[in-house]
């Protein structure tokens, strides 16, 4: 199949426009995502496409007090992300599917009530009279010294609900066919980024219906000596530690889980199986984050595998600091890695 | 002896008004019949009834277009499924926890739902499905569609910062929703000028440019009026509209509560007995010469029946079964099992 080169972040952007044309029933909304282009450009040039004519517009005609005007497939939101989750949850339980942007998922913080007491409760509650295909994105983790408030990553939260699925793709093509797969999925999906992804590039495969289902991990290296276990970021860092590694004689493979609900533990197992050891690698807090939750694990239904104990490698247990110096310490790297690696033997 | 009435004083044709009076009637029998559910145990976590307040869901729901209209209210929710049509036995066994149930058990009192008539339930979270309700109107406005969403809330409902953010929105896109504070002067225990600062919860709406206004929720009567009339404005205009609905819950908030003078009166609740909704449209009846007392006692008699017979069948439903836990976590796939 055929590819194009593209960032991770205009891979997100095909994936919503190529959706968006292909079902009339999909349309974004958050805040700054129309005239603004969205706070990291995913959105740039989708208002334009999308909210050219007036039939397009939740006004009708335009609201002549709302100088920006709104659209009805790209909306621009008030600053409130309980009441656009709340309303994008709404929408979708007839049967739209909205794809909500938090412009970054520390702010979904605000609006758990929704996901968890709303979004994601009400196909069961209901007892599958009422689906709810929604999709919220957006960049999750540290950028660069955003400090404490802006750094979360929080999919570990999301992945702890039942109702939701949970997806954090590292690579381009991991991003397009992910997102066409959340948008098309009938359950509530959030989608994590990160914000060092955006600008990275990769080819991505050039095909309107090409999906990739949740739920299935990928070998992104192959090596027989241990598992480096991670996913979304910190699968470049994992990249960059095997890399290292290899100059020493150790043979590192390096799995991206990109799906952490529903989760592949058999590809995560025949790995360990393989290489009898395992480092699992997370930004989120190491006390408690979902890189805890593989590692038990592993440890539990790998015990007869594994020449090691499994180790684990998380940020530091501090709210992320402003100080450049400092957030770079939070952040695992690949020497934090290696030291891991070392440090199980 | 007043004079008697012709049919163009009356405020809806005589057979509809007798069938209000049945529901009314049948409404409050079913909820007498859930409170003796939780007190026999057959019933369990929380359970709210709508006794005193039954016009607001027999009124109101009488106005709108059943099964096109969206409607949603929080966890006081039984008058509205029955209004809506849903199956009353079914209704009763959801309340159970029965497999016969509206959810075969899986949402109890507090969340019924029922989607071929539109209901999108039955909500727990004080304030939390206000914002769920924005969301319907705006997939009636996104699909050009000319559907009211019609959502209850209760005073206590009406501080939550969901509902202001949800306000904000549905004014400032136009929104055809219906907001009805279900005023009935008590969050639980708190009365309303010790949990608002300001009582007037109407006001609610102004700051986001919807209509707003204080009706009244005891008058059957006037019920009807406003109702018909509110509702055809927002369809015709795709504005919203808060409206404080006054009322009465001559019970507790909830099953559990059962000591109301803790924070009312028994002076004030014997007041408010005059005003009772049943009372008075049973008067309103009488007087205009819709129904007499003996029919009325038949009609009571007729409902109680039936309500009896629904508790019979529901208490008949089995309880789920054990696999039914995983069932529905997903619409296509199944959750880790074991624990």
């Amino acid at each position: 199949m055929s590819s194009t080169t593209m960032t991770y972040r205009e891979a997100i952007r095909l994936a919503l426009m190529e959706e968006m044309d292909r079902d009339e029933n999909v349309f974004i909304m958050g805040e700054d995502i129309g005239k603004y282009k969205g706070t990291f450009r995913v959105t740039d040039g989708l208002f334009e496409k999308y909210c050219q004519n007036t039939s397009d517009w939740l006004h009708e005609p335009p609201h002549p007090e709302i100088q920006d005007g709104v659209g009805r497939r790209v909306i621009d939101t008030p600053i409130t992300e309980p009441g656009i989750v709340g309303m994008a949850t709404g929408a979708a339980m007839t049967g739209l599917r909205p794809v909500v942007e938090m412009m970054t998922m520390s702010f979904a913080i605000l609006a758990l009530d929704q996901i968890i007491n709303h979004a994601a409760k009400i196909h069961y509650m209901t007892d599958g009279q009422i689906s709810v295909p929604l999709v919220i994105r957006g960049p999750g983790g540290a950028a660069n010294q955003l400090s404490a408030q802006h750094s979360h990553s929080i999919e570990g939260w999301f992945a702890h609900v039942p109702g939701l699925k949970v997806v954090a793709p590292a690579t381009p093509d991991c991003a397009k066919g992910m997102l066409k797969a959340a948008i098309r999925d009938d359950n509530p999906v959030i989608f994590t980024e990160n914000p060092g992804l955006y600008a990275m590039k990769g080819e991505v495969t050039d095909d309107v219906d090409y999906t990739i289902p949740f739920g299935k991990a990928r070998i992104a290296r192959v090596g027989s000596d241990i598992s480096l276990i991670c996913y979304s970021r910190m699968v470049h860092v994992c990249l960059a530690a095997a890399d290292k590694l290899a100059e020493e004689g150790i043979n590192a493979e390096v799995v991206d889980v990109r799906s952490l609900l529903p989760l592949d533990t058999e590809t995560i197992y025949n790995s360990v199986a393989k290489t009898h050891r395992a480092v699992v690698v997370y930004e989120d807090w190491k006390s408690g984050g979902f890189g805890a939750e593989i590692a038990a694990r592993i440890g539990q239904d790998c015990f007869d595998d594994l020449d090691a104990p499994v180790g684990r490698v998380g940020g530091l247990n501090v709210p992320t600091p402003y100080s450049r110096v400092l957030e770079l310490q939070c952040i695992p790297n690949e020497h934090d890695v290696i030291a891991e690696v070392k440090k199980i033997g | 002896m007043p004079k008697p009435a012709t049919a163009s004083d009356l405020v809806a044709p005589k057979e509809d008004l007798i069938r209000y009076h049945r529901e009314m009637v049948y409404l409050r029998h079913f909820e007498e019949k859930s409170n003796f559910a939780y007190r026999q145990g057959k019933a369990g976590g929380y359970l709210h009834v709508y006794i005193g307040m039954e016009p607001l869901a027999v009124g109101w729901l009488n106005n709108i277009r059943k099964g096109y209209d969206y409607v949603i209210t929080a966890y006081r929710d039984h008058g509205h499924a029955l209004q809506l049509g849903s199956d009353p036995t079914a209704t009763m066994a959801e309340i159970m926890g029965r497999s016969g149930g509206l959810s075969r058990g899986k949402g109890g009192s507090m969340h019924l739902y029922d989607i071929a008539n539109q209901f999108y339930g039955g909500w727990g979270i004080v304030g939390g499905h206000t914002a769920l309700a924005g969301g319907l109107a705006l997939a009636a406005k996104y699909r050009k569609e000319d559907r009211v969403t019609l959502c209850y809330l209760g005073d206590g409902a009406s501080n939550a910062g969901v509902f202001f953010e949800t306000m904000n929105m549905c004014g400032l896109w136009d929104l055809p929703i219906i907001f009805i504070i279900e005023n009935n002067l008590y969050a639980m225990g708190t009365a309303l000028e010790r949990h608002a600062a300001d009582p007037e919860l109407y006001k609610r709406g102004f700051p986001f440019k919807h209509d707003y206004e204080r009706v009244d929720g005891h008058d059957m009567v006037t019920v009807l009026k406003d109702s018909k009339r509110i509702i055809d404005r927002c369809r015709e205009t795709s504005k919203p509209c808060v409206v404080e609905a006054m009322t009465w819950r001559t019970v507790g908030h909830g099953a559990a509560d059962n000591d109301r003078q803790l924070y009312r009166t028994k002076a004030e609740e014997d007041e408010m007995a005059k005003r009772d909704c049943l009372y008075l449209y049973e008067k309103y009846l009488e007087d205009n010469g819709v129904l007499t007392r003996a029919q009325m006692d038949q009609i009571d008699a007729e409902e109680l029946e039936k309500a009896e017979k629904v508790y019979d069948d529901a208490s008949e439903s089995p309880h789920p079964e054990i696999e039914e836990v995983y069932s529905n976590v997903y619409t296509d796939m199944e959750p880790e099992k074991g624990h």
